[in-house]
């Protein structure tokens, strides 16, 4: 069924002559263009881009669109990411007229709606951390990550303080250090411990009056709550130091537990995971950060104000915090994702957002029960919303590894969960299924797996077998690189 | 409403499975004491009727700014987008997948993004594209963190004055941490002075950052400024408005090393602000410094050709706080606009919106500048956009335009300190292909007080 034709690149489908958008004529009588541009600066031809026409466009893209899978499509249980579903009355309203047309540089008295929209979701970010001030400029996490180390890096210039470390477990996303690099800290990696959790003893012999912020996502990228997050608190506070909350993980703690409560004076939320942000096939995000009220005057702005009016109308202004690290990003921010997330939160209210914690770690924990007796669980009997199983032993075994049973389960109609990460567990399969999603998917994606675990490990090694391509050649590819198409010679 | 499916008899079924007698279970692992007790001080949830009036009324106190028409500029645009842009756009295939990290399962997003970098080449006249950052400004940083990797100097980076503010100030934000020195050659006459960039260039610069057109709309001399930095061995990194190349020469043919753009113009609504695209691409000796993703064709088990993330051991996924950046995401879904919308052009549609954008701002400046109240700010080659000076306060302009139903500027007094004084008077106006010889004439007529 799947059309080839229109599946060939763009450039292989383009004809000279051929066209799908015209302009009319500026209708300011002729000129030459030299008259208004220095002939040196112009070019001679247009770039040599695709000629095609507009049936020719959609056919193209909407066919390629069928070989993805996608949430609308399938089951998704990429643990880390949050693939829940993505209702489509935000897409809706975030397309309407007012909102989706809406220049930056408009000025502030036209843009009321906008900024009232804005001001909510900074308190509502703020109530469901816990930490009163928010930024809604970072694009993405990292981005997110980013401006708080600069954030908690700009304090304690201001106080004087020579701060360089930052400090994480062995099981942080990648983005950790990286963002600590990019902001100019040394970075301290800490083993975990066999329960999965961070090793306090081993923290402590890191801790000195050069630690500036300890890294922490809570729960953890194994699926566990961090019971010991108020005493690590205590500890980095002691040295006065800082404590970040990688939110990448609040579905599992809305309206349960507060980073501010639990002792974190830093985090970003994933507007694209908790607040369904749809992930656009990689982007975009948001990645607004919390903080507490004595980090408020460095964060990154604009940051929306509200002030009383004499006729009891609030006015909305743009104000930037009195010694801010500066920009992240131009204009405001990843406006279109947040608008989303704002749209989530005043459908679910207070109740509706502890609803979708409850059943994520319902639905994870009862997959996770469904898979322990044929997947080894490494880390815990329990989880929050996701947890890892390690294919170490189908592995040693009979040669059938996480990869194998990732690239299987696409021929059973299901998304594959995220493989190899956390780094701390071999053979790792993260395993995320969403609020989302309903007892019956759960029950079908086990089965699935149990079924893959007796199934003949070649045939496993050469999986999937339904799909378009089947085990691409990544080293290849990274050997001789082709990241463009060029025409023939 | 949270979108659940679980009905009270089978949550009481999974809860048997996992052997625990309530969800509230399922947390006793959180220390008591840490437990967030009540309801959260959110709104009460309300149904998609409810909701459906409340943000259409939002929406609507902004229409007394989405209706006025547009002459703003500064780095985004009011473009036309043609419908199948949005069509494709709104597919669930594309908007509600993620990286493609499972290529087998991805093959139709990573071939659009491996399409988006062959376009961004041949739009840029570059070698390499990478699947695109955030947005314009952060490229323009991530270019410059780039341009140090490439020529190991870390301590300084000049950039001209004409380069948008907003992305100047990104500079800083991310590059005084590190200790580099960021030199701004003031642009007093709407371009760089290449006397005064030549000197401010050392052999410890890693790279010059310039904006063609500039914020002001005015081209710089790109191929002098390229050979000032080429003899101090700096890189050319550039910013530039990608509609401006269905006219003019491309950052390739002038010496550019890293080029850069924010793809707004391309598709994508100005929605306050973002998300927009980040455009980066270079030459081909600078592929493995790139930050971002990059995707690459390959072969696979049975030798069909298909398309994969590649380059990765540059990402932060795996060489952590050894990676080329933290960035871990591409704007996919920016990139298909951006993809969609270069093929749906051609390089026909393409020079013919420049071409209409061109014409009609160089109208629109004839007009304005013949007003007694308006002068040119500078004498200098524009492309769709170009500076007035007013001789009153700008506010006050803004206002009297904004009661005749016109949004010009933004005007400089916005960007504190990141203009000499002598600019504060200034006001940028810009004219995309969607304004008409008549909306002009009439923003003329009001503007003649």
């Amino acid at each position: 069924m799947r059309n080839q034709q229109a599946t060939q690149l763009i450039f292989e489908l383009s004809l000279p002559g051929r066209r799908a958008t015209r302009f009319p004529d500026a209708g300011v009588g002729p000129r030459n263009l030299t008259d208004l541009l220095p002939a040196s600066a112009l070019a001679e031809t247009p770039p040599p881009l695709p000629e095609v026409t507009e049936p020719d466009v959609i056919r193209h893209f909407v066919n390629l669109s069928t070989l993805n899978m996608s949430v609308d499509t399938h089951f998704y249980p990429l643990g880390s990411c949050t693939m829940k579903y993505n209702p489509k009355r935000h897409e809706r309203w975030a397309s309407l007229p007012g909102i989706v047309d809406l220049h930056p540089y408009l000025s502030e008295d036209r843009i009321q709606g906008m900024l009232a929209v804005m001001y909510e979701m900074q308190e509502m970010l703020a109530e469901i951390a816990g930490l009163p001030a928010v930024s809604l400029q970072p694009a993405a996490g990292a981005h997110g990550e980013l401006a708080a180390l600069l954030t908690a890096a700009a304090y304690f210039r201001d106080r004087g303080e020579q701060r360089t470390k930052v400090i994480f477990p062995a099981s942080a996303h990648g983005t950790n250090p990286a963002s600590a690099a990019i902001a100019g800290f040394d970075c301290v990696q800490l083993e975990i411990s066999k329960t999965g959790l961070v090793n306090i003893e081993q923290l402590k012999s890191k801790l000195d009056h050069e630690t500036a912020v300890f890294m922490i996502t809570n729960p953890n990228t194994v699926g566990l709550f961090e019971r010991d997050i108020a005493e690590i608190s205590r500890l980095l506070h002691e040295v006065g130091g800082l404590v970040y909350i990688d939110g990448a993980n609040m579905n599992a703690i809305l309206g349960i537990t507060r980073p501010g409560d639990f002792g974190g004076d830093m985090m970003h939320y994933n507007v694209h995971k908790t607040f369904t942000g749809p992930h656009g096939a990689g982007g975009p995000g948001a990645g607004p950060i919390a903080v507490r009220d004595f980090l408020e005057p460095y964060l990154p702005g604009p940051i929306v104000k509200r002030a009383g009016h004499a006729d009891g109308e609030f006015v909305y202004s743009l104000v930037n915090p009195e010694k801010s690290i500066g920009r992240m990003r131009s204009f405001f921010g990843n406006v279109g994702i947040l608008l989303r997330g704002y749209f989530y939160l005043k459908t679910l209210g207070a109740r509706g957002v502890r609803e979708v914690s409850e059943t994520a770690v319902l639905n994870a924990n009862y997959l996770l029960e469904k898979l322990k007796d044929f997947l080894y669980v490494p880390h815990g009997d329990r989880c929050m919303h996701e947890f890892v199983v390690s294919a170490k032993e189908l592995q040693t075994k009979r040669g059938i590894s996480a990869m194998d049973i990732a690239k299987r389960l696409l021929d059973y109609g299901f998304h594959a969960p995220t493989v190899y990460f956390p780094l701390v567990v071999p053979e790792a399969l993260m395993i995320e299924p969403t609020e989302t999603e309903s007892k019956e998917t759960l029950d079908a994606f086990a089965a699935a797996l149990r079924q893959i675990a007796g199934e003949d490990p070649e045939f496993l090694q050469q999986a999937p077998h339904s799909t378009k391509n089947s085990r691409p050649d990544d080293v290849a590819a990274a050997r001789h690189p082709v990241l463009k198409w060029t025409s023939a010679p | 409403m949270s979108y659940l499916f679980t009905t009270p008899d089978q949550q009481q079924e999974m809860l048997n499975t996992i052997g625990v007698s309530s969800v509230e279970d399922l947390f006793s692992h959180i220390p008591d004491e840490l437990r967030f007790r009540g309801d959260l001080n959110l709104p009460v949830g309300k149904t998609e009727l409810e909701l459906e009036s409340e943000i259409r009324a939002i929406a609507n106190r902004n229409r007394n700014g989405t209706e006025l028409t547009c002459f703003l500029g500064g780095g985004v645009y009011d473009h036309f987008i043609p419908s199948a842009v949005d069509e494709i756009a709104q597919r669930g295939e594309y908007y509600t997948a993620y990286t493609p990290y499972q290529a087998e399962a991805s093959q139709g997003s990573l071939q659009v993004f491996f399409e988006y970098q062959t376009l961004i080449c041949e739009l840029l006249g570059m070698d390499v594209s990478n699947a695109s950052l955030y947005e314009g400004g952060t490229a323009l940083v991530e270019a410059a963190l780039m341009a140090m990797r490439v020529t190991r100097r870390h301590r300084k980076i000049v950039v001209l004055g004409s380069v948008h503010p907003e992305y100047r100030e990104i500079l800083s934000t991310y590059l005084e941490q590190l200790g580099c020195e960021i030199v701004v050659v003031p642009a007093l006459e709407g371009v760089a002075d290449v006397n005064l960039v030549s000197d401010s260039l050392d052999d410890q610069t890693a790279c010059l950052i310039v904006q063609s057109p500039n914020f002001f709309g005015h081209l710089e001399s790109m191929a002098e400024l390229a050979e000032a930095a080429h003899q101090k061995g700096a890189l050319l990194v550039s910013s530039t408005d990608p509609i401006s190349l269905g006219l003019l020469k491309q950052p390739g043919d002038l010496g550019v090393d890293i080029a850069t753009a924010e793809g707004q113009p391309l598709g994508i609504p100005m929605q306050y602000g973002g998300p927009f695209l980040g455009i980066l691409a270079c030459r081909e000796e600078y592929m493995r410094k790139m930050p971002g993703r990059v995707i690459g064709t390959t072969s696979d088990r049975l030798g069909n050709s298909c398309f994969v993330l590649n380059l990765q051991a540059r990402e932060q996924h795996i060489r952590r706080d050894k990676a080329t950046s933290n960035i871990c995401t591409n704007q996919g879904l920016l990139a298909l606009r951006a993809t969609v919308y270069l093929t749906l052009l051609g390089p026909q549609g393409l020079r013919e919106a420049a071409e209409r954008c061109c014409r009609l701002a160089h109208y629109a400046a004839e007009r304005l500048t013949a007003l007694p109240n308006f002068e040119q700010a500078f004498d200098q080659p524009f492309f769709k956009e170009f500076a007035l000076r007013y001789r009153g306060d700008v506010r006050d302009l803004s206002r009297r335009a904004a009661e005749a139903g016109f949004a010009i500027g933004p005007t400089l007094d916005r960007f504190p300190g990141q203009f000499d004084e002598s600019m504060r008077s200034l006001v940028l106006c810009a004219v995309t292909e969607k304004r008409t010889v008549e909306e002009i004439d009439r923003l003329a007529e009001a503007l003649s007080f």
